[in-house]
């Protein structure tokens, strides 16, 4: 038996959000996934709201806080998170909460759509394609495989407390992504878009993005290297 | 892009070369403090007297003073901006801190140079 606290907040009938105990059977000699013990008790009970897709770590569905640290439902086994029997599931932290654990994304997303996530090349295209020397493409790994699945900026501080001026981890690992791109000629714009004291300087380098990260990825770092090139440009 | 008219420098990048710098300079005038501190043993008001009437010392002083200043202003003004969410308390806030920093540097100047 696994003892599972899920957050519960369905704001058309309850008050004020609850955390709902229930006891969930997990088959014997298994090593379940979250998102596996969501869809037991979903079974239970199925008012309980939340986000799934892919359920194998690619789309960034079911971000969640699970014992209090973000991470993916379908990719997390209860081997990795549960401590002393018990499993705590909350929404992920700093976004509004439509209903149980589905939050409202639209902050994040406004902070993607930001830093203009996409390639701005004005010369004329080629033929066929724009080509990369291996070595300018190898700048882009860590970098492109985001997911945008949130954990990361909803473990960051600074992006609770300024969640509509910081950019944010995810949303700057992507800036960086657009950035280090040989093939993009929109550095000095995206860069001239950064420099005022919230959008990059509120992170203070206190890497919950990199701990939380299910994609293995690096904000942080990514984040110094755009504060490197502000400082290039400004000095 | 966020434009504030309150932070420190025109933009974040020139908050943060200050916010830098000014640790720089604190982090030696402590280490020189400190210094004098543990090598000139007793401390006597004669023996820092004769410190503070060098011009260098002064010169040292007024400009850690001036860094306390600016370093406190991004600091605090990072703070409240996190923390303080209704505008007027903010300003309220900030205004304090920059009257106080303001005395500090006036009082600085009047005891390193007897104004």
């Amino acid at each position: 038996m696994l003892k599972v606290s899920v957050y519960r907040y369905n704001p058309d009938v309850d008050e004020a959000p609850y955390m709902q105990d229930i006891e969930v059977e997990i088959p014997e000699g298994k090593d379940l996934m979250v998102l596996d013990v969501l869809g037991l008790i979903k079974e239970k009970d199925p008012t309980l709201a939340y986000r799934r897709s892919c359920r194998e770590g690619v789309c960034g569905s079911d971000g969640m806080n699970m014992n209090g640290k973000n991470g993916l439902a379908c990719i997390t086994a209860l081997s990795d998170v549960v401590k002393g029997g018990k499993l705590v599931l909350r929404p992920l932290p700093g976004l509004p909460v439509i209903r149980d654990l589905v939050v409202d994304m639209s902050l994040f997303y406004k902070q993607y759509e930001k830093i203009k996530p996409y390639l701005i090349n004005d010369t004329p295209a080629p033929a066929i394609e724009r080509l990369q020397s291996i070595e300018d493409r190898e700048k882009l790994d860590g970098l492109y495989e985001c997911i945008l699945c949130a954990c990361c900026s909803t473990a960051c501080p600074s992006f609770w407390w300024n969640p509509d001026k910081f950019v944010g981890p995810s949303g700057l690992l992507q800036a960086y992504r657009f950035l280090a791109d040989s093939r993009d000629t929109a550095t000095e714009e995206r860069l001239a878009d950064l420099d005022d004291p919230f959008s990059v300087f509120r992170c203070r380098g206190i890497m919950n993005c990199v701990s939380v990260c299910p994609k293995g990825l690096n904000p942080t770092k990514a984040i110094g290297h755009i504060r490197n090139m502000l400082l290039e440009r400004a000095v | 892009m966020v434009n504030p008219a309150t932070n420190y420098g025109k933009n974040g990048v020139q908050d943060w070369i200050v916010q830098r710098l000014t640790a720089v300079i604190l982090a030696i005038y402590t280490l020189f403090i400190i210094g004098t501190l543990i090598l000139s043993g007793d401390v006597t008001y004669a023996g820092w007297k004769a410190l503070f009437s060098l011009t260098w010392v002064r010169v040292f002083s007024l400009m850690a003073l001036l860094s306390v200043l600016a370093h406190a202003w991004v600091g605090l003004w990072t703070v409240s901006t996190d923390y303080i969410k209704p505008p007027m308390v903010r300003f309220l806030f900030q205004l304090f801190c920059g009257v106080l920093l303001f005395v500090y540097v006036v009082w600085g100047v009047e005891v390193l140079w007897g104004l």
